[in-house]
């Protein structure tokens, strides 16, 4: 199906303003018409770029971003982006470690000076969780988004009701440069249809990144209508959100979930109901047994399987405040249970810049650090691409970890029970 | 004689191109796969994918590699690109169902900005990739149509 496209952007992909942009265009359309999209629509609010980390043999991408630059293109509003990969003071790194990462990230300042060139929001703009109001990048609900990394365009979906596609890193620069993107998909009341209902029957309140795996590992890239899990999350308060942004991450990770309802919680489910689910819908029950059957499931890519942990990541997708306001009680009161001044596995929490430096300001900043445990802002997915780590037996309660690197999987009580108590 | 059965998909990125089948039946991990080959520069591209055993530690580059569509990361239509531009890419990628989002971009993205294209052809259905085996060989023509020989 041909787009329809208004004289001016018909203009552009002509080339009537220049080669670069008549490309950025000509990607933009045949993307859109490959899913049936009639024409273009405005983007609302700003864009977030997926593509955070200069990683020396990524010329293409250099190349790509340096041709923009040179052909004075820039976003129309200015964009946050995925972590950085680096932080050599907050994250136990030995020397050959730091030296890889180091040559591997070797152009990560010339990168993220093409990032600023093409309108990157500050040097604080880091982060895989830019909703988060401290970050300052969060949508409204019905506003036509920009953006790229998977966990923030099913949060920006389900949670805060933004209309975006599981778009691919370049198309959410290339929607902020054009301030337009294909309408088709996740955008249009149709795409957002539910062809899934999850039936959660469990016992207690389930693991949020273990339910989300099993969903994602069941659906794939469906839209799924969540029930029986209302009653676990009350209502859309700080913790439902963090909850959810963390079943989004592992859903989206596991499989390819770009938007998920929960029932009397998530904005359209409040408002639409049952009448968001698509005739002829797919049944997937969630029980004890299903969860423990998906845990199991999960590989374990050590050396040796029963070696002792090494380094803890925790917050992947980046933690709210509320979040490393209770894993700092959590750590604080396991440690005064097993007897432990200090955690006896490095432990590094994640989270984004903003975020860090409202939480330094609150005394649980140096009750956390008091712990042992450290805080960055990196993003712990670039930390274990380095070759050095794919031996250390790294352990997280993160799904998107676990999918992507060779971390062992725990739930966040597995985690806590092995930084604070050695796992005993 | 050899076994041969035609389909017929919709061209994504049309081309005709001869290549060897690799075969995954689940939803195709673009960056798990292809991370730890273009980390090291490896130009064979070998999987690293743990999660999907059909292709863990099996080589992707010049095959034709067929798959429901892709999943994961949203890194996915750059990692293609980044493949494209250094000649680790598979020959094709055979889509059963209809491309997704991620592979889509990457494919349209080393079309557009790349000298390396990637064919690719969505919509081929369920029998394909039912019929399809690891090794088979694939030729593939401009207007859509993917010949398996046994």
């Amino acid at each position: 199906m041909a787009m329809k496209l208004t004289s001016q952007e018909q203009e552009i992909l002509d080339g009537k303003q220049g080669k670069t942009l008549q490309k950025v265009m000509r990607t933009l359309v045949r993307y859109g018409e490959l899913f049936g999209a009639d024409r273009l629509i405005d983007v609302k609010g700003s864009g977030h770029l997926v593509t955070s980390f200069g990683i020396s043999l990524m010329t293409a991408t250099f190349d790509v971003m340096q041709e923009l630059i040179d052909a004075g293109l820039k976003t129309q509003q200015p964009f946050t982006v995925d972590p950085r990969p680096i932080d050599n003071k907050n994250v136990p790194s030995g020397v050959i470690q730091k030296i890889v990462a180091s040559i591997m990230y070797g152009k990560q300042k010339e990168y993220e000076s093409q990032l600023k060139a093409l309108g990157l929001k500050d040097d604080n703009a880091f982060t895989c969780a830019c909703y988060l109001p401290q970050v300052g990048n969060t949508p409204g609900k019905g506003d036509v988004l920009s953006w790229a990394e998977s966990s923030a365009v099913v949060y920006a979906n389900s949670v805060l009701g933004a209309r975006c596609n599981r778009n691919s890193a370049f198309i959410d620069l290339f929607g902020s440069i054009l301030g337009k993107v294909p309408y088709f998909g996740l955008l249009t009341d149709e795409g957002r249809k539910a062809t899934w209902v999850i039936d959660v029957r469990c016992t207690e309140k389930p693991e949020a990144q273990i339910l989300g795996s099993a969903i994602g590992l069941k659906v794939v890239e469906d839209v799924p209508y969540i029930k029986g899990l209302d009653k676990y999350l009350h209502s859309l308060d700080d913790s439902s959100r963090a909850y959810l942004k963390d079943m989004g991450a592992a859903a989206a990770s596991n499989g390819a979930v770009g938007l998920y309802h929960v029932e009397n919680i998530t904005p359209e489910a409040v408002d639409q109901g049952e009448s968001l689910i698509a005739e002829g819908y797919k049944i997937y029950v969630i029980d004890d047994a299903e969860l423990e059957r998906v845990k199991k499931s999960y590989p374990v890519m050590w050396k040796d399987e029963n070696a002792k942990p090494a380094l803890a990541f925790i917050g992947c997708p980046h933690l709210t405040l509320a979040q490393l306001t209770e894993w700092t009680e959590k750590i604080e009161e396991s440690l005064k249970i097993s007897g432990n001044k200090k955690v006896v596995v490095n432990t590094v929490l994640c989270s984004a810049p903003d975020v860090i430096a409202e939480f330094k300001e609150k005394p649980e900043y140096s009750r956390l650090i008091a712990t042992g445990a450290k805080l960055t802002y990196i993003c712990p997915l670039m930390y274990m691409n380095n070759p050095k780590c794919k031996t250390m037996p790294v352990i997280t309660c993160s799904n998107k970890l676990r999918t992507y690197t060779c971390a062992k999987y725990g739930t966040e009580d597995d985690i806590l029970n092995q930084i604070t108590k050695g796992g005993e | 004689m050899a076994e041969v059965k035609v389909f017929h998909g919709r061209p994504v990125i049309p081309g005709n191109i001869s290549a060897p089948a690799l075969v995954t039946h689940t939803g195709f991990n673009t960056l798990a796969s292809f991370q730890k080959a273009l980390l090291a520069k490896n130009a064979d591209a070998v999987c690293s994918d743990q999660n999907n055993a059909e292709l863990f530690n099996k080589k992707m580059a010049g095959t034709a590699l067929c798959l429901p569509q892709t999943i994961g990361s949203t890194t996915g239509g750059l990692v293609i690109h980044t493949a494209c531009d250094m000649g680790a890419n598979p020959a094709c990628m055979l889509f059963s169902k209809q491309i997704d989002s991620l592979a889509a971009a990457g494919v349209v993205m080393a079309d557009v900005w790349s000298k390396n294209r990637i064919i690719a052809v969505d919509g081929l259905g369920d029998d394909f990739l039912n019929y399809v085996k690891d090794g088979m060989n694939i030729t593939v023509s401009d207007d859509g149509t993917v010949t398996v020989e046994a």
